[in-house]
């Protein structure tokens, strides 16, 4: 067995693989703040008394977590080009992770929604708060701290799946990793670098989430138990 | 002390006539009628099962009754048009549970309702929520969470939180249910003064020796029924042997 590693053709392309992580990131932030919005309209939807509305919402999730994240993107990017629409790769990639995450996270969200108790709202209720208002003020921010961690899991998860999006030439981290090794001949290299970088975005957006929950969960920090 | 009540039509704030409830085949009120006059404090009790968180759930709308008839401040219950947020800017209730939103300070607690649903702006309702945290004792626990807050504590402010809107009735549906005698006692004592304020109340109640304190009228339910009604005196001297079993077990 003989390994050879060289690194050195590797690392001075590092401005493309920093253009890559870039864009990685980009499509991480996009679909997760899409996903989210996504996700609370999904779960409210599910949890909806209109039948019709709640069944269009459970087709969603099911639909979506029942299909390979790779032939979504093909669908997204075949259909709209056979309807005769010109999107980016880019474009067409961020809309497919949106698509797929908001599924994901409808559920996760709606976990949270029922896991708040029936009296919380029964006292919002009484208050004579609006349904809007009662989700707004009483049951988003409580749902949302329960269901958190799971959250954060999977935005990470969907920013390491659209390294899938190198399929329909989006320019992200593994799109340019594909490139650089059939450039350089370096493939092990490569990879490995590719793989580091990646657990670094990991590392970041957990980072990030961390924060964010700083400052959307007050009590958490007052309490001294941040999530 | 007994207040003196009025008994005319005109100060009548809750009132339920021939009122019947089932949960599937079980029927929980057989055909209630009772009626609260303003200021006065008027205490359920029966055994569980008997009824009587039913019956007061039903002023509110938390449970909608199959017949019979309610009215509550001037408001319909019963009418399947009722305006059921304008009911409740009218009536306050408090649960066993507490149910203080965690997320929030006690103040934003208190302040969500006000400034949502009534429009005051914020400074007042700041302003208001001092004034109904003194008048539970709990001014100094403004900006604690709930959870920083004991059981006694927490049921206070949300007693305080009902007060901030203002009521015209204040429901109360066993509150001390899940405390110890000792924060039982300072929750009684909120509620005490209210009355003594001229709050109209309807409560729910294991608290005999209380009830027997505040009550201006106690009625007693029993298999879905009003068994037996007067002032406090009858659970002294009950009239009628389910009663007197029940307050005997009681005491």
């Amino acid at each position: 067995m003989n390994l050879n590693l060289d690194f050195a053709a590797i690392l001075e392309r590092w401005p493309a693989f920093l253009d890559g992580a870039v864009l990685t990131l980009q499509l991480a932030f996009i679909a997760t703040v899409l996903g989210t919005v996504i996700g609370v309209l999904g779960a409210i939807g599910r949890r909806s008394s209109h039948p019709v509305v709640a069944r269009i919402c459970g087709i969603y999730v099911e639909a979506i977590r029942n299909t390979p994240l790779l032939v979504q993107i093909f669908l997204v990017y075949f259909g709209l080009a056979s309807l005769g629409l010109k999107f980016s790769a880019f474009t067409v990639a961020a809309a497919a992770l949106t698509i797929n995450v908001g599924a994901y996270t409808t559920e996760i969200i709606r976990a949270g929604f029922d896991a708040i108790p029936r009296g919380q709202i029964e006292a919002a209720e009484g208050l004579a708060l609006s349904r809007a208002q009662i989700y707004w003020h009483v049951v988003m921010l409580p749902a949302i701290e329960k269901v958190y961690p799971s959250l954060t899991s999977q935005f990470v998860l969907l920013m390491l799946a659209s390294s899938v999006t190198s399929q329909i030439s989006a320019e992200e981290l593994t799109a340019v990793a594909n490139y650089i090794q059939s450039d350089t001949y370096r493939a092990f290299e490569t990879y490995i670098l590719v793989a580091i970088v990646y657990i670094i975005l990991s590392l970041v957006m957990r980072a990030g989430f961390w924060l964010l929950g700083l400052v959307i969960f007050p009590r958490r920090r007052r309490l001294g138990t941040p999530l | 002390m007994h207040k003196i009540t009025r008994t005319d039509a005109a100060s009548s704030v809750v009132g339920l006539s021939d009122v019947h409830k089932s949960f599937g085949a079980l029927k929980v009120l057989n055909g209630v009628s009772f009626e609260v006059n303003r200021g006065e404090v008027l205490v359920l009790i029966g055994r569980s099962g008997s009824g009587k968180s039913t019956a007061l759930r039903c002023i509110d709308r938390f449970e909608t009754i199959d017949s019979g008839e309610i009215v509550v401040c001037g408001h319909r219950v019963s009418d399947p048009k009722l305006d059921l947020r304008a009911l409740r800017q009218d009536v306050g209730i408090v649960f066993q549970s507490y149910n203080l939103f965690p997320h929030l300070t006690i103040e934003e607690n208190i302040t969500l309702a006000p400034c949502s649903v009534k429009g005051i702006s914020k400074a007042q309702a700041k302003e208001q929520a001092r004034r109904v945290l003194a008048q539970v004792g709990l001014e100094d626990k403004l900006h604690q969470y709930p959870e920083q807050l004991s059981g006694g504590q927490q049921q206070r402010a949300a007693i305080a939180r009902s007060l901030a809107m203002q009521p015209k009735v204040m429901l109360f549906d066993e509150v001390t249910s899940a405390l110890d005698p000792e924060l039982t006692g300072e929750v009684l004592k909120v509620i005490e003064a209210l009355a003594a304020d001229g709050m109209t109340m309807v409560m729910v109640t294991h608290e005999m020796g209380f009830a027997k304190g505040i009550a201006n009228r106690v009625v007693f339910m029993h298999h879905g029924k009003v068994h037996e009604t007067g002032p406090a005196a009858i659970l002294t001297s009950p009239a009628t042997p389910e009663l007197a079993q029940f307050v005997g077990a009681g005491l």
